[in-house]
């Protein structure tokens, strides 16, 4: 899987109202702005066609962290 | 014309079914982007439009789905001049019925002035419903030698919407569709794949006011999920994560089943017309299938995602804008509420 930067960038292209370059592996997405269930769904449709990797609403509570995501699709990726 | 006992079952094996015409019907008032971020201007805006609806139009009270299921059919039948005397099925898909009993088919067959000789009964199913239909209708034509049959397909599921339920009563539109499916030389309708995962009743569903949950005095206490979305037991609710998980775990597998089953590859297919829940979930599909862009429909900008109704209105409007042509063989497939799913391969 590409570093972490890349994939960073695509969750940026992805959710609008996210300025480009804010969004840090630290970042706990629950706190971006707006937070909703459609960017829970922006995130599961972009790992399922970018990496073919299936995340579970269960695998999106465990997770607090943009870093936490990462690591988790790349484990299977 | 009469036929000897041989020459008939023949008739039946050989003449396959056919999607002939189809139509819809709208409510009047229309409730636009606009409109959405006027009621809730501190919503979650942009990120809402990736589902692809510009607008929707909504049941107003007093309007069920019948009415737009009845206007659709008006105008199928003025529109192709069809005989009602020769209309010898009528299938009312849709979870609104008019009466406990009796069958709303029964209720628009009347309405409609169709002939006491043609059958009538409801299929209640969701998003899956038109597919289903068309199976039931296939079947039927087969086995008893029904020659055309209307079906209709109708919702006015956002009268069940909390005031306060945004993501769904963003997506979400009402309609009415109707179908004529005839007996056709050159039609075909099938193979076709069905599934169902009842476990999962819960994850789409108006749980209150009905025979398992009458209204009490805890159907309106509000419920908040962990996004902040709000419902009730009396309200829609549905479970947006799990439902696309399901969608991105079954439906690529129908779609490869259909299409093994018809000894087909996605290269031998015209076009595909699938549910329209949302685009963001559909181009997910579609990307995780590998069907081409120009071969997939997408159709839910001005009509929001219309549970039952939106194949055949993605059919009208296919044909209307070019896409969809004589000739053509489509993919159908429906899948949501249930949790239930069906697809087929229909030539145009």
């Amino acid at each position: 899987m590409e570093d972490i930067t890349l994939f960073i960038s695509k969750i940026e292209g992805e959710i609008d109202g996210i300025v480009p370059g804010s969004l840090k592996p630290e970042t706990h997405f629950r706190e971006i702005p707006e937070w909703s269930s459609m960017h829970a769904l922006v995130l599961m449709a972009l790992s399922e066609t970018e990496y073919d990797v299936t995340l579970t609403g269960e695998d999106l509570r465990k997770c607090g962290t943009v870093q936490e995501i990462y690591n988790l699709i790349s484990s299977r990726t | 014309m009469r036929f000897q006992n041989t020459d008939f079952l023949d008739y039946l094996c050989f003449m396959p079914s056919k999607i002939l015409a189809t139509n819809y019907h709208l409510p009047k008032k229309i409730y636009s982007n606009q409109d959405f971020f006027e009621e809730f201007p501190d919503s979650i805006g942009k990120s809402l439009e990736k589902t692809g609806v510009l607008q929707r139009s909504i049941a107003e009270k007093g309007e069920v789905s019948s009415d737009f299921a009845l206007a659709a059919a008006e105008k199928l039948i003025e529109e192709n001049k069809i005989d009602k005397s020769t209309i010898d099925l009528l299938v009312y898909c849709s979870y609104d019925h008019d009466y406990y009993t009796p069958s709303t088919a029964c209720v628009i067959h009347g309405k409609l002035d169709l002939p006491k000789s043609c059958a009538a009964f409801d299929l209640g199913l969701g998003c899956s419903g038109y597919v289903y239909s068309l199976a039931v209708i296939n079947g039927l034509m087969e086995t008893t030698g029904m020659r055309n049959a209307l079906l209709l397909t109708s919702s006015s599921l956002t009268r069940f919407f909390h005031m306060d339920d945004k993501p769904d009563k963003f997506i979400f539109g009402d309609a009415g569709s109707a179908s004529l499916i005839s007996n056709h030389p050159s039609g075909g309708i099938g193979p076709f794949v069905f599934g169902t995962d009842g476990k999962g009743y819960d994850k789409i569903i108006v749980k209150d006011g009905f025979m398992r949950a009458p209204i009490s005095e805890t159907s309106f206490v509000d419920e908040k999920d962990e996004f902040g979305n709000h419902s009730n037991p009396a309200s829609f609710k549905m479970d947006g994560v799990s439902v696309f998980l399901f969608s991105v775990r079954v439906v690529p597998p129908m779609i490869r089943e259909l299409l093994e089953k018809a000894s087909m590859s996605i290269d031998d297919i015209d076009l595909f017309i699938f549910h329209q829940p949302n685009v963001y979930l559909n181009e997910t599909l579609r990307k995780k299938i590998g069907i081409p862009v120009e071969k997939f429909v997408h159709c839910m900008d001005l009509f929001g995602n219309t549970v039952q109704a939106t194949i055949p209105i993605a059919i009208n409007e296919s044909i209307k804008n070019g896409r969809l042509k004589p000739g053509m063989k489509v993919v159908l497939a429906g899948f949501g509420v249930g949790l239930s799913w069906a697809g087929t391969i229909a030539k145009f």
